[in-house]
């Protein structure tokens, strides 16, 4: 039997146990997070480690006398031992409910329907990884991830609702190096594919070659800059830091407010949903609630919806849209524009072509305002032409600056940014982004 | 019941070392909102790594699955992948990564955590939400903790056997005033920078709703002070910056791993190259910064590094010199550099690296009082929120929540959004004044590595005085 269906195996049986025990007064979420993965970890070609994991953790929610006691616990993935370990954590949930003060936010459990999906993938064995990475790479200065295998997220409650999602993919997620400089890329999917992935280093090979030239340190000051998909998908990620959460929004830490109050404006050019349609992850949320399959938050350049979870929306009454307690986009999708792959550089013309952005974070949050680095493929250009690549450079720029009147056009081409946080566990998601035109882009250091 | 033991008999003889790492750990979160509670979550994870040494190469597989079927596949697991992986391996590695240790460890703690429950512990947060009351400018207020109770046990076929259990706790308390346009948060020293190896008496009421008594009146102070001036001045960072600042700019740079480049595909590269040790001036004669693992209330705190290595202090930085980096064994016979007991992993189901653990600044002779009067004009800042650096760890741009301008060695006035920025070396070149007075913070979310790990840091510093520093606002 394979990972994924004795897991599912398990989690139906245990999950099912769980709430036959349940009292009367009494209601239950239950949820599964499961993995089985390889990570194969290479410097210069070689590995520096390889980690096999298998790993499941179940989620209990119990609601009783207004109270929500919230745990999580290992299993194995043998049903009896499962299911004795579930029935200590039950008995504990209920502890923690004499305990607790009353939650005035509880959101009563719903049956939000039923879900049943699996994805087969086409992995490498095992044994091949390493052979199928380096093989390809002889020759080049390679450091980066090999991650793969089957990827589980699963809910049940009380009230009858079932979700089953799994799937098998992998990514490599890989850097190349000419002593300190280097290119960025990811190969990510379910099917593993051996030409693809030796044509996605050729192309990063040829990337790294324009590198070879002296390096081109430039002055602090404004720049007309190129975001490429990469760096854009770097930027983007500043609206998980609660930018879009309602909760946020009403407790003065979105870095959006002043959006939504109308006091400042993003481009017409500019428009973010949060679309399941991509197939980066599930729709059901950890309630087990389906998010709309596309949701525009911000749609030409105006703030359209908060992403709102079912306890926010009780807690300052309004409609919630099945967001996660932390209340950010899932599957983010920014709109591609008009400008073609073939004009970048010369609409660019003279400025920076920044492929990768790197540690960015708030500076002022009620400006939007972020600061961050340039990172590996990045160039000087001049009339269309690149010159240099350039010294990393720091940046401080205000969203309502780049993303509005100084968004000059978004590519025609969006790409997918694969998911590739291993923090704890696997996660599903992505995004999928263009590239941007932006005058003005504010160096300082 | 799991018998290490008799599990590492089995598996022996077919690889030439293995060892056995279970961690059990439980944590648990606890928030308070505006006097109602947010977050109740328990979390109990538990798990074993099978560690291997075939052909020179280490393996390694980590299950949930702890009955003698599921740990007998991880140590199939970790023999395949190592087996695999041993004709491309970065080094040669032997048992002397792997030194025989013996001995336990548990933190110091005057409380045992089961002393205080989960209703005593929402009781003082919810008092501690309505002591940051103190204006209906005050818009949003919380408590939160997170309390870890962890235990490694680790066995090895040469004969290691080491038990570490700890007790750790992090808080904060946050206190947000809005007024119009104007939004300013205060934080008990920057969030959850307040965590401690510690036990339950670590939750004192009278301390804890004194300090959120004071968190809401400087978030209500904030909504009026002035914006942080933009110029070129002197620069005091208290201990709950100064935390962040060595963090960045001193830990990771020094981290054996990013200079080998293992690390440079995430978390990135380093400036710092192996012949800079023994020659480097990373700062100037009054920086004194040590790897330190036996402060009793830090919360890297540790007897052995996951390799076995002892962990003892060392001292990295040496007026001003830079004298050794942070690398455990392996990395340590891979740039052939003395290093120190680092090699740590974030849980069972991940592979150790080198890791920060306690990395402290050294008290030095003046009193913030003294320091403050040497100070013709300049900026004093406190707790950290915003923070940035590249992947060599050269360019930084630091923000904090609350500062003081000084004005002829005085304290003159409140400054809001205070922010500076510098480049490592030269700034620490420009380090003018250490104080006298010590206090430690640290973090519980330290990021680094492929896959992924999230570790535990703790950061002793004094308040200290940079020169020249560019300091600039909103």
């Amino acid at each position: 039997m394979s990972f994924t269906e004795n897991i599912k195996k398990t989690f139906n049986a245990v999950a099912d146990h769980l709430l036959a025990q349940l009292q009367r007064g009494e209601d239950a979420n239950i949820n599964l997070n499961a993995e089985e993965s390889l990570f194969v970890r290479f410097n210069g070609n070689k590995v520096r480690q390889n980690t096999h994991v298998e790993q499941r953790t179940m989620g209990l929610l119990l609601q009783k006398n207004n109270r929500s006691a919230n745990l999580s616990f290992s299993i194995s993935g043998n049903i009896e031992e499962d299911i004795q370990r579930a029935d200590f954590w039950l008995a504990e949930a209920r502890k923690e409910c004499a305990l607790l003060p009353e939650d005035p936010y509880q959101v009563p459990l719903q049956n939000n329907g039923s879900s049943d999906s699996t994805f087969k993938g086409q992995l490498l064995a095992e044994e091949d990884v390493v052979q199928a990475i380096t093989t390809p790479a002889a020759g080049a200065d390679f450091a980066g991830l090999y991650c793969a295998g089957p990827l589980v997220s699963a809910n049940k409650n009380s009230k009858g609702q079932s979700h089953w999602f799994a799937t098998e993919n992998f990514f490599v997620d890989y850097s190349l190096y000419m002593g300190e400089k280097a290119v960025k890329s990811v190969y990510a999917g379910t099917h593993w594919n051996q030409d693809e992935f030796a044509a996605n280093l050729a192309q990063s090979k040829n990337q790294l070659s324009l590198m070879a030239r002296e390096k081109k340190t430039l002055q602090p000051g404004a720049y007309r800059t190129y975001l490429a998909p990469g760096a854009v998908a770097e930027l983007a990620s500043m609206f998980y830091w609660g930018a879009l959460s309602f909760t946020g929004y009403k407790q003065g830490s979105s870095a959006l407010k002043k959006l939504a109050d109308k006091e400042k404006s993003l481009s017409p050019l500019f428009t973010l949903r949060d679309n399941y349609g991509l197939g980066l992850i599930h729709r059901f949320n950890s309630l087990g609630e389906l998010a709309p399959e596309s949701m525009d938050l911000i749609a030409q350049g105006e703030l359209k919806n908060f992403l709102i979870s079912s306890r926010s929306a009780k807690e300052y009454g309004v409609t919630g849209n099945a967001a996660e307690a932390y209340e950010a986009p899932r599957a983010l999708e920014i709109s591609p524009g008009t400008l073609s792959r073939e004009q970048v550089l010369k609409e660019l013309g003279t400025g920076l072509y920044l492929s990768n952005l790197h540690y960015l974070n708030w500076s002022d949050r009620p400006s939007a305002r972020i600061t961050g680095m340039t990172r590996y493929a990045c160039f000087w250009v001049e009339n269309g032409e690149i010159v240099a690549p350039i010294t990393d450079m720091r940046f401080d720029e205000s969203l309502y600056d780049c993303l509005g009147e100084n968004l000059m056009a978004i590519t025609d081409f969006a790409e997918v940014d694969a998911m590739v946080s291993t923090y704890e566990s696997r996660q599903f998601g992505g995004k999928k982004v263009p590239g941007m035109l932006i005058k003005d882009f504010k160096f300082t250091l | 019941m799991l018998d290490l033991h008799r599990s590492l008999k089995s598996m022996k003889n077919d690889v030439d070392w293995v060892s056995l790492r279970l961690v059990t750990e439980k944590t648990t979160m606890r928030s308070i909102r505006d006097e109602k509670p947010d977050r109740n979550h328990i979390i109990f994870d538990h798990g074993i790594m099978v560690e291997v040494l075939v052909n020179g190469h280490f393996g390694y597989a980590g299950t949930s699955d702890l009955s003698d079927s599921g740990i007998s596949r991880a140590f199939a697991k970790a023999v395949l992948v190592a087996k695999a992986s041993s004709n491309h391996k970065v080094y040669d590695f032997s048992l002397a990564q792997r030194p025989v240790a013996q001995g336990r460890y548990s933190s110091q703690v005057q409380k045992p955590l089961d002393s205080i429950s989960a209703k005593e512990i929402s009781d003082i947060f919810i008092d501690a939400t309505k002591a940051m009351k103190v204006s209906d400018k005050i818009v949003s207020r919380s408590a939160t903790t997170m309390i870890v109770e962890t235990d490694f046990h680790v066995v090895s076929s040469a004969g290691s056997e080491v038990q570490q259990n700890f007790s750790i706790v992090s808080t904060d308390y946050s206190a947000t005033a809005a007024d119009g346009n104007e939004t300013q948060t205060r934080t008990d020293s920057g969030g959850l920078a307040r965590c401690h190896q510690i036990g339950a008496e670590i939750f004192d009421r009278v301390s804890i709703l004194q300090r959120s008594k004071k968190i809401g009146e400087e978030a209500l102070e904030l909504l009026s002070a002035e914006n942080c001036p933009t110029l070129a001045t002197d620069l005091i960072l208290a201990p709950d910056q100064m935390t962040l600042q060595v963090h960045e700019s001193i830990g990771h740079p020094l981290e054996y791993d990013r200079i080998l480049g293992d690390e440079r595909n995430y978390a990135g590269w380093s400036f710092v190259k192996p012949e800079d040790f023994g020659r480097l001036q990373y700062g100037s004669k009054l920086m004194n910064v040590t790897f330190d693992p036996t402060v009793p209330d830090a919360l890297a705190s540790y007897a052995f590094d996951d390799a076995g290595n002892p962990a003892t202090k060392e001292f990295l930085i040496k007026d001003g010199i830079l004298l050794r980096g942070l690398g455990g064994l392996e990395s340590q016979s891979r740039l052939n550099l003395p290093g120190v007991a680092n090699t740590r992993s974030s849980s069972w189901n991940r592979a150790p690296i080198d890791r920060m653990a306690n990395i402290n600044l050294e008290a030095g002779d003046i009193s913030l009082e003294d320091m403050i009067a040497s100070v013709e004009h300049g900026v004093f800042m406190m707790a950290n929120k915003s923070w940035s650096i590249d992947d060599y760890r050269n360019k930084f741009q630091f923000g904090c929540e609350y500062a003081k301008l000084i004005e002829n060695g005085k304290i003159t006035k409140t400054l809001k959004n205070p922010n500076y920025r510098g480049t490592t070396v030269k700034f620490w070149n420009g380090l003018k004044a250490v104080s006298n007075t010590r206090e430690t913070f640290g973090s519980p979310y330290c990021g680094k590595g492929e896959p992924n790990q999230i570790i535990r840091v703790g950061h002793t510093t004094p308040y200290c005085l940079f020169a020249d520093t560019e300091v600039f606002g909103a």
